[in-house]
């Protein structure tokens, strides 16, 4: 029994429990979410230095031998994402000791916050289709109570939106499942990908139709993208930038998962539909940004054109445009989320979240200027920072494999980007406040430590991750020939059985 | 016996989209209940249909005795049905929250948070 897969989810899950016993004192919650936070990230870092030096791991519940028990699985993919999943979770929740520090339901927050990361992680790590599914569902269920609690009335007319679509695409998720598992009799992934090949090719285009309609509304991706943009803007920044770090990432892994390991897609006509699907999703995601004029929903469309992004890694599915997706992945969930929790500290200075009521920022508070610039800049893909690399990877794979258009695109729309983003920076950094506007509300420096240590952490991360760049992409070009050839995976599952 | 259960999840699966379809919200939530037993149904068809014995295994034994009916399919709706049911108290009491809010169950006088800041 590989224990060390397991702490990433045995953590938030007990951490919830004595969330729950000492949910009257603030802070005990406040401490007990910190240390789990950081036992998290030391568990997964481990268990990514593991996986890298050892190879995929695998640790099969209740000693049940795969397929026939639940497995948990970590391959470089899945370890890499559930170590970014924890810094990101550590930032999150010093940054919301802060941010809901007066809010009715502190406590309860910090409890569904570690429910929503053992759902994270569970589906990061499950080996197991149905599994999978569940895991969703523990996720999807934390985020409905992370939504609801405190809500007024919009963010009640928000959540009804993403709760309801949501379901929609999670019942297609289940179908699937139950349609593959009556034609194969397995819900093992690596089980899974020795028995596809024998089916019909009907069956496999109409589950893959299934799998990617139920993934694309998980991910935001271009038709089905509504609920994203009509709720996360409602929520407090700390919990928007957890949503927006983590819960489209876990459709996009799913995504992946699936289409590398059992329904490989290479070739299909899905594969045609998933590229245009990628460009109209960066497009729309874009244009609705440059037309937005509150921090918060300007980021939450963003999100939408920046997961088109690596959505055309997975469709062009070559070696370097999967490495890029990924990398793409790490570098959006470290970038997105900092936006978001700066975009918080600039709620909580002027009151609003409008940018007609912001300005100035730049004269009297000149650190949050440069800290904002580093992330937004990555975000448009500035050399040298971690957006420039990953959006050079994606786009060169783009003109190797002749999708000239899709590559054009994604050039276009880097520089829509950046359109909005000088936006937010003329709006609120740039210009003078508004004369009738609210008054600057000082916060104590101990708050403002709490908001600008995460915030600042994340920043020199982007910056890291562009100078160092060659190190993590090599990592990422690992992962992906994992992804493409598992052989590995199946082997570190099934135990060399054939 | 599994044409007749297809039949029944084709009738559910159409009745549960034509709810959706409707701006009211409990009828959607209907329509997601109908939804959901029929993918419950497909999962349970999918799984085999037989008239075979109950999956116990006797002492002293393996396996069970002679053929038996598939269990995992049940386990896996047992499992659906829990979360569906916990998640649909959920949206009942969110829909019930918005509508006394609003005075409305219309789906499209939900919009405060898509109306223009």
């Amino acid at each position: 029994m590989n224990w060390l897969l397991l702490f990433p989810i045995i953590f938030p899950l007990s951490g919830a429990f004595f969330l729950y016993l000492f949910r009257k004192n603030t802070m005990a919650v406040t401490g007990i979410s910190w240390m789990v936070a950081t036992f998290g990230m030391v568990a997964s870092i481990g268990l990514m230095h593991r996986v890298y030096s050892y190879g995929p791991q695998a640790a099969s519940l209740g000693n049940w031998p795969a397929p026939f028990g639940i497995v948990f699985v970590a391959d470089l993919l899945s370890a890499a994402m559930v170590s970014v999943t924890w810094v990101i979770a550590l930032g999150i929740v010093i940054y919301s000791a802060a941010e809901l520090h007066s809010s009715l339901s502190y406590s309860r927050s910090h409890l569904l916050i570690q429910f929503l990361l053992t759902g994270v992680n569970g589906a990061f790590l499950t080996g197991d289709l149905f599994n999978l599914y569940v895991w969703f569902e523990v996720m999807l269920i934390a985020s409905f109570g992370l939504i609801a609690l405190d809500a007024d009335a919009t963010r009640i007319h928000g959540s009804i939106k993403y709760v309801f679509l949501n379901l929609i695409s999670t019942l297609a998720f289940l179908l699937a499942i139950g349609l593959l598992y009556g034609a194969t009799g397995m819900l093992n992934l690596a089980g899974l990908h020795l028995k596809t090949a024998y089916l019909s090719p009907g069956l496999i285009f109409f589950l893959s139709g299934l799998f990617l309609f139920s993934f694309s509304v998980k991910s935001g991706l271009f038709p089905v993208f509504a609920w994203l943009p009509a709720s996360y803007h409602t929520l407090p920044s700390s919990i928007a930038a957890l949503f927006a770090a983590l819960l489209t990432k876990v459709g996009i892994y799913a995504m992946i998962r699936v289409f590398t390991l059992v329904l490989p897609f290479e070739g299909s006509i899905w594969q045609h539909i998933l590229i245009v699907m990628s460009g109209l999703t960066m497009l729309t995601g874009v244009l609705g940004a440059a037309s937005r004029f509150t921090v918060k929903r300007i980021l939450s469309f963003h999100i939408i054109s920046q997961v088109g992004y690596i959505i055309i890694g997975i469709a062009l599915y070559t070696p370097l445009a999967l490495a890029g997706s990924i990398l793409y992945l790490i570098h959006h969930i470290i970038v997105k989320a900092n936006l978001f929790l700066i975009g918080g500290v600039l709620n909580r200075k002027f009151g609003s979240d409008h940018l007609s009521q912001m300005g100035g920022v730049y004269k009297h508070f000149p650190l949050l200027a440069v800290l904002f610039m580093i992330p937004a800049f990555s975000l448009a893909g500035f050399p040298p920072l971690s957006g420039f690399w990953s959006k050079f990877a994606v786009i060169r794979a783009g003109l190797e494999t002749g999708h000239h258009v899709l590559a054009a695109t994604a050039l276009i729309v880097g520089v829509l980007t950046l359109y909005s983003m000088l936006k937010i920076w003329n709006q609120a950094f740039w210009e003078r406040p508004p004369e009738n506007g609210a008054a600057v509300m000082p916060a104590p420096m101990k708050e403002m430590v709490l908001y600008l240590v995460p915030i600042g952490t994340f920043a020199l991360m982007t910056i890291f991750i562009g100078l160092w760049a060659e190190p993590v992409f090599r990592y990422a070009d690992r992962a992906a020939m994992q992804l493409l050839d598992p052989a590995l995976y199946v082997k570190t599952v099934l135990g060399g059985a054939p | 016996m599994e044409l007749l259960l297809s039949l029944i999840t084709g009738i559910l699966v159409a009745a549960g989209i034509y709810l959706m379809l409707d701006r009211h919200v409990l009828r959607i939530l209907f329509g997601f209940i109908l939804l959901s037993n029929g993918v419950n149904m497909a999962i349970l068809t999918a799984g085999r249909l037989s008239k075979a014995g109950l999956p116990i295994v006797p002492s002293g034994s393996l396996t069970p005795l002679g053929p038996y009916a598939n269990p995992l399919s049940q386990a896996l709706i047992l499992t659906a049905i829990v979360i569906g049911f916990g998640v649909l108290i959920f949206c009942l009491s969110l829909a019930y929250r918005a509508a006394r809010d609003l005075k409305s169950a219309d789906a499209d006088d939900m919009n405060l948070s898509e109306k223009e800041e």
